[in-house]
């Protein structure tokens, strides 16, 4: 359900439609399911730490994310991930800015 | 899963016209049709229903429950209909109005939770006046979305335009929408209406570019840029000089990882969504031998597809958008920025 409009299924998010090792195949195949999962993780918290925001899993079936200031928001499905970060956050995640874009290539070079 | 096919072109550009002449084919002997109005073309179809022009907007919600309130009802009511067995129909076709965007229209079909069980997108069939679009397109950011969104788009009242005008109009279609076909209303039905499926919407992007052909070593795009450090890509666009709406291809050389492209792809629609009405394209993903497709009208992206073989041509992802307002140049350096961050490529 979507906890912030309480309508069933709303978090079957478009990359999840496609028959990949831990994606379609989520119900089963566990290891791979984890694996990807942790992908996700990995390369949301590697763009949220542009602004110092976590992002974790929550009891095993719903998310958080975190400020360094110790505020957190608890949330359902990933497809909620960015509205949720930005207000935690206070400020915008837009792909499109020169800023972000320099961080990002600056750590690709690293 | 039955199709739906939504019927949608600018106000007087002769989409209940089509619609009668495809109600005419047996082929559309089993389709179920919902219109906006009766307007002055008569429409005479056993399955021929009404609907009301309203959106429904949950106040708290998110983009995903953005949910077109009575085409919604009006499918409900269609399939519950048959469940029932009172009815049997195989595709619907939906006429908008001529003002409407098409993308909540295709939201609702994707996100009610529901519909997405029982009906998917079959296409999206925009009309385009040969006489009048040219003012059309440039005075009317209704008629761009509409052209932007879609599948197929049908030229009408081409008799009626002169000689000269339909090949300038031809272009400037491919130049706003440059992944649609474009096809004539007077052709046959099964053009019209054929070729919805993956196969034909690789066709589209393979071979071509949003300018009409793949950029080779001595192109002279100026917007090229092949020598990128992690993620050989370039782009090519096409601005029309109306409105501010551009197309654009994106050419990637490298394979994808699929995590951090759903990521940038989901942030990207998140943030400038409402700018970008359309991303097609064909993917050539990391430990993946298919090709995918994917398929997107503003905030929404539909489910991607898994192609049975690659086409003929080079094994390169190609995305094609068009947008309003937004730099190409940008989307390319971002998306760059985004597939090469080192600690995701090695975990992929």
């Amino acid at each position: 359900m979507c906890s912030l409009c309480g309508i069933l299924g709303c978090d079957d998010h478009w990359t999840n439609a496609i028959a990949r090792p831990g994606v379609y195949t989520r119900n089963h195949d566990m290891p791979a399911r984890r694996a990807e999962a942790a992908r996700r993780m990995k390369a949301a918290n590697d763009i949220l730490s542009y602004r110092r925001v976590k992002l974790d899993v929550w009891q095993g079936r719903s998310y958080v994310v975190r400020s360094p200031t110790g505020a957190s928001s608890v949330f359902e499905a990933l497809s909620h991930l960015w509205p949720e970060a930005e207000a935690l956050a206070g400020r915008d995640f837009d792909p499109l800015d020169d800023a972000l874009i320099s961080w990002m290539e600056a750590r690709g070079d690293a | 899963m039955t199709p739906v096919i939504l019927l949608t072109g600018f106000l007087g550009s002769g989409k209940t016209t089509l619609l009668q002449r495809l109600l005419q084919d047996p082929s559309m002997a089993g389709a179920a049709v919902l219109i906006n109005e009766f307007g002055e073309v008569g429409l005479d179809h056993h399955l021929l229903d009404r609907i009301d022009d309203n959106v429904i907007l949950l106040k708290s919600g998110c983009i995903c429950c953005t949910v077109r309130g009575e085409v919604a009802e009006a499918l409900g009511n269609l399939d519950s209909l048959r469940a029932r067995g009172e009815i049997a129909f195989d595709r619907v076709v939906i006429e908008t109005t001529g003002l409407a965007d098409p993308y909540p229209v295709l939201q609702t079909l994707t996100a009610h939770p529901v519909l997405r069980s029982h009906f998917t997108n079959g296409g999206v069939l925009t009309t385009v006046d040969a006489v009048n679009a040219r003012l059309q397109v440039e005075h009317r950011a209704e008629a761009v979305r509409q052209i932007a969104a879609a599948d197929r788009i049908v030229l009408t009242k081409t008799d009626l335009a002169e000689p000269g005008q339909d090949q300038a109009l031809r272009d400037r279609l491919a130049r706003i929408n440059p992944a649609a076909r474009i096809v004539n209303s007077e052709a046959p039905v099964a053009e019209i209406l054929g070729g919805f499926g993956p196969a034909a919407f690789a066709e589209g992007l393979v071979g071509r570019e949003a300018h009409g052909h793949i950029c080779g070593p001595d192109c002279g795009h100026e917007s090229h840029n092949h020598a990128h450090h992690h993620h050989a890509s370039h782009a090519a666009h096409h601005h029309d000089d109306v409105l501010g709406v551009t197309s654009f291809s994106l050419v990637i050389e490298d394979e994808i990882n699929w995590t951090m492209f759903g990521t940038w792809l989901t942030l990207l629609l998140h943030k400038h969504g409402d700018r970008i009405f359309r991303v097609k394209g064909i993917l050539a993903l990391e430990g993946e031998d298919r090709p995918i497709a994917i398929h997107g009208v503003q905030h929404l992206v539909h489910a991607p597809t898994h192609m049975t073989h690659w086409p003929d041509g080079p094994r390169q992802s190609r995305i094609v958008f068009i947008l309003e307002g937004l730099s190409p140049e940008q989307i390319r350096r971002s998306f760059a920025a985004f597939m090469g961050l080192s600690g995701v490529r090695a975990a992929a």
